[in-house]
């Protein structure tokens, strides 16, 4: 067997759920090869090359793979999938762009958001929203697989020593280019890495209202999510929101506040190793998942806890 | 411009899902069915093109069995011109329905198609990048606003951290994310008229797709349920437990 990982990068680091995929393709054994596509991407590919358990590091390192663009990067991983048995990458909103039609161009099926290798060709995934855990086998030639870097404990940065291989090709597909983007600048850490998050939900009321999220956020070095129910109010961007359709997160503390829990949201965070919920409904069904609940009036307890951490 | 909307036959979002007792699938026995959530937000950024003068004809396309005419009527009622149903024994995998998607593609020639994101049932987020690879279109994914400027088309993109705005070329592939419009229902005069809209049933064989399954489902089961905690009565008590009990403060 021999891997074929997908690095996930912003052209100067190499972004750490890499090393998630990475310990998904360590389950599933054979040769790792890391393709980093990108555009003075250097760096990265020699981040890459220390990881352990690497074989070879692939470098495309052209302007038309700067940006990412899902049409100018797919031909370069499916040209680069030749001999590999698995092409493996996360399944963040750039794994979700990208591979599907990775696995188009390879005629294969793919196989979304793995949270457990079972097996070479074997897999454990949810859908219905979490709902349901499926084990799902692969029959086809090379296996296209998104992971979720959630349920895999990252590998080591460094142990490795492998060889950096510069890959000339360039394919630009010509329909698609780059316009603009307004990354969201944070003080805080990245949600998909932090260790703590504090989210809020349409019990906040307002999108003006998460700013008493801020000051506990800002205390604990927090992330700060929330609930779809918050986006679709329009309180909050859609970056921000945490749950099946949106970011699968699991920090070791998670604070819920003003959340009810529905499903659609108890799937992306269930897996934090502490959920603290704040909710003056007692019925809500996020009691039932936290450790820690306290039914109390958000707007009384969120300043209250922000003074006593 | 032509217009062409991908949706889906799902269960309905609001039914609670349960697995069936011998662990090969979900029950879905007498549940109710309704169009994909994110469908139903491509349905509305294709009418609302159409309503603003820039899209001359809406066409609603579904894959799947027979009954998938229900949301195919449902896309009718709230805008779309005519339907078209690719009839498949049960629902088929992605890279089939795209294969087949690439078939009615060929035989309409839009300038734009739109899918919703991800079905809200196998959550797979696979086929319209998929289409997008074997029409060899540009894809504009998880879009939170459509700009059409002449053979342009303009996407901007919910992506990790933030957003980002890409051009593509028409023909081109817009799949939707929750913000990009909120759909409206559908009014019941509206819903009496799409009877009599037209809805054209094709086959796999008349497309020359032959659909494959190479995904086999060994095992459905629930997942493993999270016991809840205790309540705690104060704030107080709650930096009580998270410093000593839970230390993660």
């Amino acid at each position: 067997m021999s891997i074929l990982l997908v690095a996930e990068h912003n052209n100067a680091t190499l972004n750490p759920v890499t090393r998630n995929v990475l310990a998904a393709a360590q389950a599933i054994g054979g040769d790792i090869t890391v393709l980093v596509a990108g555009a003075g991407c250097g760096a990265v590919a020699e981040a890459a090359a220390a990881l352990p358990g690497v074989a070879k590091v692939l470098c495309a390192d052209a302007a038309v793979y700067g940006n990412h663009l899902a049409e100018n990067v797919a031909p370069l991983i499916a040209e680069a999938a030749a001999g590999h048995s698995h092409v493996l990458c996360a399944h963040s909103t750039n794994g979700k762009n990208i591979m599907p039609r990775v696995a188009a161009l390879l005629d294969v099926n793919m196989v979304s958001d793995i949270i457990a290798v079972e097996g070479e060709d074997t897999f454990k995934r949810p859908f219905y929203a979490g709902n349901a855990i499926a084990t799902v086998k692969s029959s086809d030639a090379v296996k296209v697989v998104t992971v979720r870097h959630t349920a895999f404990d990252a590998t080591a940065e460094t142990g490795g020593s492998a060889a950096v291989e510069a890959l000339a090709s360039a394919h630009d597909a010509g329909v698609s280019s780059f316009v603009s983007e307004e990354i969201v600048k944070l003080d805080r850490p990245e949600l998909t890495a932090a260790r703590v998050i504090v989210s809020g939900g349409r019990g906040m009321g307002s999108g003006e209202n998460f700013k008493i999220l801020e000051g506990v956020a800002d205390k604990l070095n927090a992330a700060m999510g929330a609930s779809r129910a918050a986006v679709d109010a329009g309180f909050v961007p859609n970056d921000m929101q945490v749950g099946q359709t949106g970011k699968i997160v699991a920090p070791e503390l998670y604070i819920a506040v003003g959340i009810s829990g529905a499903i659609q949201h108890l799937a992306g965070m269930k897996d934090s190793k502490v959920i603290v919920a704040i909710n003056k409904d007692e019925d809500a069904p996020i009691f039932q998942v936290a450790d820690y609940g306290l039914v109390a009036d958000l707007f009384q307890a969120v300043p209250e806890l922000e003074s006593k951490i | 411009m032509k217009v062409l909307v991908a949706i889906k036959r799902v269960i309905d979002y609001n039914v609670k899902v349960r697995v069936k007792a011998d662990n090969t699938d979900v029950d879905l026995t007498n549940v109710k069915m309704a169009v994909n959530p994110f469908c139903e937000i491509a349905i509305e950024e294709a009418v609302r093109l159409k309503e603003s003068g820039q899209a001359t004809e809406v066409v609603a396309v579904a894959v799947g069995p027979s009954n998938c005419q229900e949301q195919l009527r449902t896309a009718l009622a709230l805008g779309a011109d005519r339907a078209i149903l690719v009839e498949t024994d049960g629902f088929a995998q992605p890279l089939s329905v795209a294969k087949l998607l690439k078939g009615v593609y060929d035989q309409e020639q839009p300038g734009l198609v739109i899918f919703g994101k991800q079905s809200i049932d196998a959550d797979n987020n696979q086929t319209g990048q998929m289409f997008a690879a074997l029409a060899a279109l540009g894809q504009g994914t998880f879009a939170s606003k459509v700009e059409i400027a002449g053979d342009t088309v303009n996407v901007t993109r919910e992506v990790d951290g933030g957003l980002q705005t890409v051009a593509l070329k028409a023909p081109a592939v817009v799949t939707t994310d929750l913000r990009l419009n909120e759909p409206r229902y559908a009014s019941l005069p509206n819903i009496m008229k799409a009877k009599k809209k037209p809805l054209d049933v094709l086959t796999p064989e008349a497309l020359g797709v032959e659909v494959k399954a190479t995904i086999e489902t060994l095992r459905v089961e629930a997942p493993a349920e999270r016991q809840g905690g205790v309540k705690v009565d104060s704030v107080d008590a709650l930096v009580d437990k998270l410093k000593n009990e839970a230390k993660v403060i």
